[in-house]
């Protein structure tokens, strides 16, 4: 029995094949194209061979930038791996207003990051509400620069980050909870052991799944982050410019009356092959997992 | 020590005495009253934690509204630290109405948010209904394209695009900030899954009683998918009104500019305020707060159904 006739499916899919050739296929094809050529925004270019490459190879803007995401990385995915895992077993039980918890702990994800880098901006302004607070307790009796210092910045991005994405990870990991068998808890816990001892044994490898695809998207995440720094450091990446994170650059080279498009799209196929790593990464452990079962 | 464990274990006494046979058979959702009842001060302990966690989500958005709030008279950066304002005045968003033309930056998002959900709505639905739900020849490889996108972060295609939008002439266009995002693929897999849960037998009874694709998608596909369909709503309506890096790459005379863009712009360059500014980002906050306070039923409802953004 047929149910339609042939061009029907193509017919109701025609624009999202549009959107798919557009502003998907044809931007990556289009991005690795440019790479090899010096295309201006309105001057145009030619092949050039890998020159951008090599540019880029040498740009010592590039190297603070990787070893940015590195530390963003190292510091975000153990951090936005654990945490939200907690907040998601503190909101699972039904009590008594627990739902007004719950969307209060999603704000920070449904602000734009422009919104809560700001916020965050005039908390850690040198004048702001935590030096104030350091201040008066007597924690510290000069001012701390959280905003100029070059580690420092970087650091107030990362836990900017941190708390932006406690809310998100959390709803990843309340459905996954759900799959975490009650029995084994209450064995467990017949059998007298603690919650930190269920948490290690029956919670996590319960989530297990979820929380390595969680820390692959968190390291992906933290590649590509911009608007947190961009507001927090300013367009150039703080004081002494050290603070940027990859996609500043790619926005800084394509910017202007003049972007260097070629240039920015060599940076933009860089950063693709970063992401691919964890990627890469994520399948060989599902391949692995289907062979030990 | 000892006495905890001996109270410990007359409570448990008692209360395995008060639910005998819940044990055996646990309620509809799976749970057993006696290992889910709450101690008082298990109870006690939760909401404090709760409350910290409340206080380190919203504190710092509740910091910055009392900021817009505090006066001129104000000292805004005393180390003698005010939690409220003395004398509470909405004269600094008047201030940000001066400085930027909020509310046109404001109509800018708006439009641009609506017409990525109308579009995504739309486009999502179609395409994902037809690669879950009709069978044709290419569909395996056709999915596989559409997975495929997935692993390319925006960021980058961002310059091709960028330079796509130009040539077609939108550059510095609210049309071509809303062009690329208005189907996107995720949401067209988002909706495939939906559909794909709906059981054959109810569709192939409507095939039998003359139902065409558009009907059956209609009245038979539609109102399975509602939850699904919300949370993409949502996702796209926030992700436009918040997105910052492809506007302030296309957007380029101030008066075409979106609230995010316009934002970034205020910070610094236009005023050094730290109540303008905060006034400033409240305005371009309280709405999608607001926006998903109303409709947090129908996303967390939706999420539950299994429409997670990965």
């Amino acid at each position: 029995m047929r149910s339609h006739r042939f061009y029907t499916p193509w017919l109701l899919m025609l624009p999202a094949l549009v959107w798919l050739a557009l502003f998907s296929v044809w931007p990556a094809i289009n991005t690795i194209t440019l790479s090899f050529t010096n295309v201006h925004q309105l001057t145009g270019g030619h092949y050039i061979g890998f020159k951008n490459y090599w540019l880029l190879w040498h740009d010592p803007h590039i190297r603070d930038a990787v070893l940015n995401t590195i530390v963003f990385m190292v510091i975000c995915v153990p951090l936005l791996t654990f945490l939200p895992l907690l907040l998601a077993l503190l909101v699972q039980r039904n009590i008594r207003g627990i739902a007004f918890f719950r969307t209060a702990f999603y704000f920070p994800v449904i602000a734009s990051a422009v919104t809560v880098a700001l916020i965050w901006k005039w908390m850690l302004d040198d004048r702001g509400l935590f030096n104030n607070l350091l201040q008066t307790m007597g924690f510290v009796h000069k001012t701390v620069p959280f905003l100029t210092d070059r580690w420092l910045l970087l650091l107030s991005a990362i836990a900017l980050t941190v708390w932006k994405g406690l809310g998100y990870y959390m709803l990843l990991y309340m459905s996954a909870l759900g799959s975490v068998r009650r029995d084994l808890h209450e064995a467990a816990a017949v059998d007298g052991a603690g919650t930190v001892r269920r948490f290690w044994s029956i919670t996590v490898p319960g989530v297990r799944g979820t929380m390595i695809l969680i820390s692959v998207l968190i390291a992906v995440n933290a590649m590509r982050v911009f608007s947190e720094l961009y507001i927090l450091g300013g367009a150039t990446g703080g004081v002494g410019g050290q603070d940027v994170s990859i996609v500043m650059l790619v926005q800084q080279a394509a910017s202007g009356s003049d972007g260097r498009l070629g240039y920015a799209s060599a940076i933009s196929v860089f950063l693709f092959f970063l992401t691919a790593i964890p990627l890469l990464f994520l399948t060989r452990l599902n391949k692995n997992n289907q062979e030990e079962s | 020590m000892t006495a905890t464990t001996a109270e410990d274990s007359r409570e448990g006494r008692k209360r395995r005495v008060r639910g005998t046979g819940a044990v055996r058979h646990p309620d509809r959702k799976g749970r057993s009253p006696i290992f889910d009842a709450p101690t008082p001060h298990g109870l006690f302990f939760r909401y404090l934690a709760l409350i910290i966690v409340l206080l380190i989500s919203i504190g710092p958005m509740l910091w910055e509204l009392s900021t817009s709030l505090k006066s001129k008279a104000e000292d805004v950066y005393t180390q003698n630290i005010q939690l409220l304002p003395h004398h509470p005045t909405l004269g600094n968003y008047g201030e940000v109405q001066n400085t930027i033309p909020v509310w046109h930056f404001a109509l800018n998002s708006l439009t641009v948010a609506v017409i990525n959900v109308t579009g995504n709505v739309i486009g999502a639905t179609l395409a994902g209904y037809v690669l879950a739900r009709l069978k044709f020849k290419g569909r395996k490889l056709l999915l596989g394209v559409f997975v495929a996108t997935l692993i390319l972060p925006a960021e980058v295609t961002i310059i091709s695009k960028f330079q796509m939008i130009t040539s077609m002439g939108l550059g510095n266009s609210i049309l071509g900030v809303c062009l690329p995002d208005m189907i996107a693929m995720t949401n067209v897999l988002l909706m495939r899954n939906a559909f794909m849960a709906l059981p054959r037998e109810v569709e192939e009874a409507a095939i039998i009683d003359g139902a065409n694709v558009l009907q059956r998608m209609r009245y038979v596909g539609l109102p399975s998918v509602k939850g699904v369909l919300s949370v993409i709503s949502i996702f796209a309506f926030i992700g436009a009104w918040d997105d910052f890096l492809w506007p302030l790459l296309v957007l380029q005379s101030p008066d075409k500019l979106t609230l995010t863009v316009g934002l970034s712009y205020l910070n610094g360059q236009w005023s050094h305020d730290p109540r303008t500014i905060a006034a400033g980002t409240m305005m371009a906050l309280l709405p999608i707060l607001a926006l998903f306070l109303i409709l947090q039923r129908y996303f967390f409802r939706g999420v539950a159904q299994g429409a997670i953004k990965g």
